[in-house]
């Protein structure tokens, strides 16, 4: 029996041990897989998990979070649907790929049309949540529409990160 | 295989059914929850899932057809009742003694030691000395040392604080990870739900109202804000589980009738929105006439 293995919520022993830990945040609306999906995205962006990296264990993510491991299932398929992850049988699930990274000088020039767009909001006289109504609306008909023009589910291009940056 | 199967159950006392024409097929490798407001009648049917009371009318089953109650069926079920029966004079060594030798034949003793010590659990305390979330793990530790493949819990998160709560919901969890085990538990708070549960039963007035895969049920309902003259148009294409009417602007709590996606558009001028567990649970209860239930498949019984 491995549960106790990990003698408490701080397992800190090299079997144990994981590199990164998720949290979850209940008022946040995104469902719970998806935030262990984009906790695993940003921790490879940060640095905190590099290839091979092994992600938490079911049983330690179910134990800490108190979560269906359904849940956890699931958010690692996504990982493995979006390149990210892979399954190794009887062993876990590794990093497989950092994500694709926008180049930096990419990035400037979204940010510069976006300022463009913002300054043209502003002065048709709406406020910060009349923009952020107006793009999240925007946003959810973009990804509509591109569910319903047959993109793949869990391609890369669908990650909302990257629709933020091509949006 | 189904965990728990079926087929026009009921149940009465003296003239009051506590459950009637319940039939249901919960599948296996499930954390599956029953909500209901109180005297919905969850205690009656997991009474009768685990063999405690026989049913009135009606058959049910555990783990792939065995018959509640039977000796294969309870060496295979573990069930922690609502107010946690434990002998509360025992120190908890002689009460994890006494549950060994009850349990003789299906006992992983080190498996229970291993559970306490890592509770830290006193062992020496008496049992109703230990906190109420340390009562709780000491009947959890005992119903997982029999090694159940069906573990059922009555109201076990009543009356624990927040933190005995989440700790309490981690042990189960785990479990349920580790060694795939089905639980089915009981609850009349909603808010947790959605996290813990993957399969839904809502129990109201004795009879079963919804039942169904969690994701499928949040996907398969949402919310529609529109127009008030637009509510009958809505109803021609969906099935409308609760209105909140103004005089000029409507939501409505809404069901497809079907698995496609296009019928899942909403018309012009309407606006959808995804709802929660929680909200589709409330919505439900307000209505006691609707219901969402898994269509006709055949409940086998063997």
């Amino acid at each position: 029996m491995k549960i106790d293995k990990q003698s408490g919520p701080a397992d800190g022993d090299a079997d144990g041990a994981s590199r990164i830990t998720f949290r979850l945040d209940p008022a946040s609306g995104v469902p719970t897989y998806l935030q262990l999906v984009h906790q695993v995205e940003q921790a490879l962006r940060l640095g905190y998990l590099a290839r091979g990296d092994q992600l938490p264990r079911v049983k330690d993510v179910v134990g800490t979070l108190a979560i269906n491991p359904n849940t956890v299932l699931k958010a690692y398929r996504e990982l493995e649907h979006r390149g990210i992850a892979a399954g190794r049988p009887g062993q876990g699930t590794f990093v497989r790929a950092e994500p694709a990274t926008v180049p930096l000088a990419e990035l400037n020039g979204l940010r510069k049309s976006l300022l463009t767009w913002l300054r043209a909001a502003d002065s048709a006289g709406l406020d910060t949540d009349g923009m952020t109504a107006l793009f999240t609306a925007a946003l959810r008909d973009f990804h509509e529409r591109r569910a319903a023009a047959g993109a793949p589910r869990g391609a890369p291009e669908q990650d909302p990160g990257q629709a933020d940056r091509t949006a | 295989m189904n965990v728990i199967e079926a087929a026009r159950l009921g149940r009465r006392y003296r003239t009051t059914w506590a459950v009637r024409d319940c039939t249901l097929a919960i599948p296996a490798g499930r954390v599956a929850a029953l909500a209901g407001p109180n005297g919905a009648g969850k205690t009656t049917l997991m009474h009768m899932a685990v063999g405690l009371i026989a049913p009135t009318e009606g058959r049910v089953t555990v783990l792939g057809g065995r018959p509640a109650g039977s000796r294969e069926a309870l060496e295979r079920v573990a069930f922690v009742a609502q107010d946690v029966p434990l002998y509360r004079h025992l120190p908890v060594a002689d009460m994890m003694r006494l549950a060994r030798v009850l349990n003789a034949g299906r006992w992983d003793q080190s498996r229970a030691e291993r559970r306490l010590a890592a509770m830290d659990i006193p062992l020496r305390r008496k049992v109703g000395k230990l906190s109420g979330g340390q009562q709780a793990q000491v009947a959890l530790t005992i119903a997982l040392a029999r090694r159940p493949e069906l573990l059922v819990l009555d109201e076990p998160l009543a009356p624990l604080d927040p933190l005995a709560r989440h700790e309490f919901l981690a042990a189960v969890m785990e479990t349920a990870a580790e060694d795939g085990t089905s639980v089915l538990f009981s609850s009349h708070v909603i808010t947790e739900l959605e996290r813990v549960a993957d399969y839904l039963v809502v129990l109201a007035r004795g009879r079963v109202q919804v039942a169904g895969d969690v994701e499928d049920l949040v996907h398969g309902h949402q919310l529609l804000t529109g127009p008030a003259d637009g509510v009958a148009a809505i109803g021609s294409r969906f099935d409308v589980v609760h209105a909140q009417q103004g005089l000029a602007q409507a939501h409505l709590l809404v069901r497809q009738r079907t698995a496609l996606a296009q019928s899942a558009q909403p018309p012009d001028g309407w606006q959808a929105h995804p709802v929660t567990l929680e909200e589709i649970v409330l919505a439900y209860l307000r209505e006691p006439g609707a219901s969402a239930l898994p269509g006709p498949e055949p409940v086998v019984i063997s």
